[in-house]
């Protein structure tokens, strides 16, 4: 499953980040790295970008950007 | 001494900067892009200066930012570095930290909003921490002016002492590990020939960052060992180069942040900017909100504040311009000198310095809802809209702002992260039709279009918009093509916003218009005047005079505008003083049609026609912006050919989209 098809208020664990370039740099920065825990928060007003919260922080994202980051979603306690 | 201020955005940098620093701030810009730093003296330590680095989350050669950072450090060698961390959010901070200790140079890290961490009962071990990361560590609040003195203390001392980091290597036994001491050998000698430690030049060699490629001058074996030693790496950590890395420093950062971090799950203030936006990022309040609160700041600059400061400062400059009048006259000075202070010097500055109060008013009102984090906000709930255009919701204000008025809103670009966005931003403004064209709407619609005032001007406005989205879409295929930088924007913590931080914005923006409404705008005010009341032979003409070289150059740039139907030289001649500010092409048609502006509507049937109108129209709102948004660009753009370039081609888009407008008016009417 990718990060973009991910409901929202659920969580889940980075497999892989793909995409390119600055893209990617960015987002391996910002600590989207596999093994990492990320929620989706929200998404905007017009559907898109989303927000998801890591690491203790919040940051936002665009959909198709998302679609490059692989999660494996956390089975609900 | 020269000390360097690094870190992330919203650690509080600048709240920090602003705490070490005096007032005496020097803005300049990096040479060749218009990125800009901030020098300034450390307040208690003479000879020393503070230089404040962009807000970054890593120091990769292919982000802007990271860039400037990374040469500044390698090229012009500061004496410490103090790196700014958000102890609130340490995690991702200290990524940066880790990047940074590479560099192996003097480095204080600052663990700012302590006081934040605390009362959410956390706390870290100041010098567990400091043991592991290999530098001094001291916990401060910037914004409460807590443990400052001692940071700046510790910094010059460590300066001094030319304490350098005690460890770079962060990794774990592993693939990557043996992957960066192999590269580091290969690097060493080169790394060592361009003033860089070797462990720096192998992490950014393993990440390929091409310009510390360039640099090192590696052989075509020593590259062919980097490269196998990178693959299999690769292989073995089942990792690619660049997300092994990034890996390696998360994974020690997890591991000190276990050791030396207690930290609460979700903090008060976490819990109260989730409670914010509920309402504020709500799916169907979040639009609503915007507009109520953009319309409210636009209300009390454009109505309530900056209007009547606007108007007192106007009174005051009357009042002053009348008083050396009088005192003029009765000195019995040559009427000419007479006329350039008057007519020149005290009325140009004069009402381009009354946009001051407009500036300083916006500026407020943007600091705050820039330091509040809302702005943030706004990029995110706006994003989808600018996208389609190849920019991202971060330019959304700058551009709305540009219907108030061109120049605050060109000096608003400055907080867009990416250099690509900013120039297109700016570039965009101008074609959002700007306060100060409304008299001319006006007059025009009064004269061809009585009772459809309203639809004219929406009209207009929508036309200069749909323009600058064609403009924006050519833009982003040829000039700006090319990757557009990644929205991929952190959502910080709400905050309040320091009084401080707010008043420096406001001063800052006001002062560099100030200076440049006494420079550029100054010489620009005096050409003109000069070339209103002189004619060819440099002999005084009165201001309405068909014989003035602004009139002959009118008349001389008449038949330009004969296929867009309106040759008349006053109109030409009115465009040009548009130059000056947009309202004087009203108040100049006044005076050459020997008018008042009640009876200019009527006067106006006699050189135009509907048709005409609406081409005159549509140029006046598409032309070049006036003189104080010129300089605004030019300072922006860093460039005088880019500026004239913006101008000409400004002009060019205004003439065409006047002629076909004409033309399609030809075929309806």
């Amino acid at each position: 499953m990718t990060l973009d098809k991910l409901p929202i208020g659920k969580s889940a664990v980075i497999i892989a980040v793909g995409g390119e370039g600055n893209l990617r740099c960015q987002l391996l920065d910002m600590g989207l790295i596999p093994h990492t825990e990320v929620t989706v928060r929200k998404a905007a007003p017009l559907g898109d970008p989303i927000e998801i919260s890591l690491r203790g922080y919040t940051m936002t994202l665009r959909k198709d950007d998302a679609s490059k980051i692989e999660v494996r979603p956390k089975e609900e306690v | 001494m020269v000390i360097a201020l690094v870190g992330n955005q919203n650690s509080g940098k600048t709240t920090l900067f602003n705490q070490l620093t005096g007032s005496n701030q020097h803005v300049g810009n990096f040479p060749g892009i218009t990125v800009e730093h901030i020098v300034s003296d450390i307040r208690g330590y003479k000879n020393s200066k503070l230089v404040d680095l962009p807000g970054i989350y890593s120091i990769r050669s292919n982000s802007g930012e990271g860039m400037v950072t990374r040469n500044y450090i390698i090229d012009e060698k500061p004496d410490a570095i103090i790196n700014i961390v958000d102890a609130t959010n340490i995690e991702r901070n200290l990524y940066l930290t880790l990047q940074l200790i590479e560099l192996g140079k003097p480095m204080v890290l600052a663990l700012n909003m302590m006081d934040e961490l605390q009362g959410n009962h956390g706390s870290v071990d100041i010098n567990l921490l400091s043991e592991r990361l290999g530098i001094p560590v001291v916990p401060i609040s910037a914004a409460k002016n807590d443990g400052v003195d001692e940071l700046i203390q510790l910094v010059i001392e460590t300066a001094n002492k030319k304490q350098k980091p005690r460890r770079i290597d962060f990794c774990s036994a592993g693939p990557v590990h043996r992957c960066i001491h192999t590269v580091s050998h290969v690097v060493e000698d080169h790394a060592e020939n361009i003033g860089v430690p070797s462990r720096f030049a192998a992490t950014r060699v393993i990440e390929a960052d091409e310009d510390i490629i360039k640099a090192l001058r590696l052989s075509d074996n020593e590259l062919e060992l980097i490269e196998h030693a990178v693959v299999e790496m690769e292989t073995e950590s089942v990792l690619d180069r660049n997300a092994a890395l990034a890996d390696m420093r998360y994974r020690f950062i997890e591991a000190v942040c276990m050791e030396t971090v207690v930290k609460s799950s979700e903090s008060k203030e976490q819990q109260r900017s989730i409670n914010i936006d509920r309402v504020l990022t709500n799916k169907y309040l979040a639009i609503p909100t915007f507009i109520a609160i953009m319309g409210f700041v636009f209300w009390m600059t454009f109505d309530v504040i900056g209007q009547r400061l606007s108007d007192w400062l106007a009174m005051g400059i009357d009042w002053i311009t009348l008083s050396v009048d009088t005192a003029l006259t009765a000195y019995g000075l040559n009427p000419t000198v007479h006329s350039l202070v008057i007519d020149g010097v005290f009325a140009g500055v004069g009402s381009i310095l009354s946009f001051l109060p407009i500036i300083i008013v916006l500026f407020f009102f943007l600091a705050i809802l820039e330091d509040t984090g809302y702005m943030s906000r706004v990029a995110f709930v706006m994003d989808k809209l600018l996208r389609k255009i190849g920019l991202s919701g971060r330019s959304f204000v700058p551009m709305l702002i540009g219907f108030g008025c061109s120049v605050p809103a060109i000096m608003a670009t400055r907080t867009l992260p990416s250099e690509r966005d900013r120039k297109m931003t700016l570039l965009l403004i101008p074609f959002m039709s700007c306060s100060a064209k409304i008299p001319i709407y006006a007059v025009l619609t009064a004269a061809f279009f009585p009772n459809k005032g309203g639809i004219v001007m929406t009209l207009l406005y929508l036309g200069g918009i749909s323009v600058g989205i064609i403009a924006a879409k050519i833009l982003s295929k040829t000039v700006f093509s090319g990757n557009p930088v990644p929205f991929v924007m952190e959502l910080p913590n709400y905050r309040m916003p320091s009084a401080k931080s707010v008043l420096m914005l406001m001063w800052e923006k006001a002062w560099d218009f100030i200076q440049r409404a006494f420079t550029i705008i100054f010489v620009a005010t005096v050409i003109l005047w000069f070339l209103q009341h002189f004619d060819v032979k440099f002999n005084v003409v009165p201001s309405d005079s068909t014989t003035s070289i602004l009139s002959i150059l009118g008349m001389w740039m008449a038949p330009v505008f004969a296929p867009l139907g309106f040759a008349d030289w006053r109109l030409c001649t009115s465009l040009v003083t548009g130059l000056m500010s947009k309202e004087a092409v009203i108040s100049t048609l006044g005076v050459l049609m020997n008018v008042g502006t009640d009876a200019l509507s009527t006067a106006l049937q006699g050189i135009l026609t509907t048709r005409s109108a609406i081409s005159f129209l549509v140029f006046a709102l598409l032309y070049t912006p006036c003189v104080a948004a010129i300089s605004t660009i030019k300072k922006e753009l860093d460039s005088t050919v880019k500026t004239v370039g913006v101008v000409v081609g400004q002009c060019c888009v205004a003439w065409l989209t006047a002629y076909i407008v004409y033309v399609l008016a030809g075929m309806i009417i």
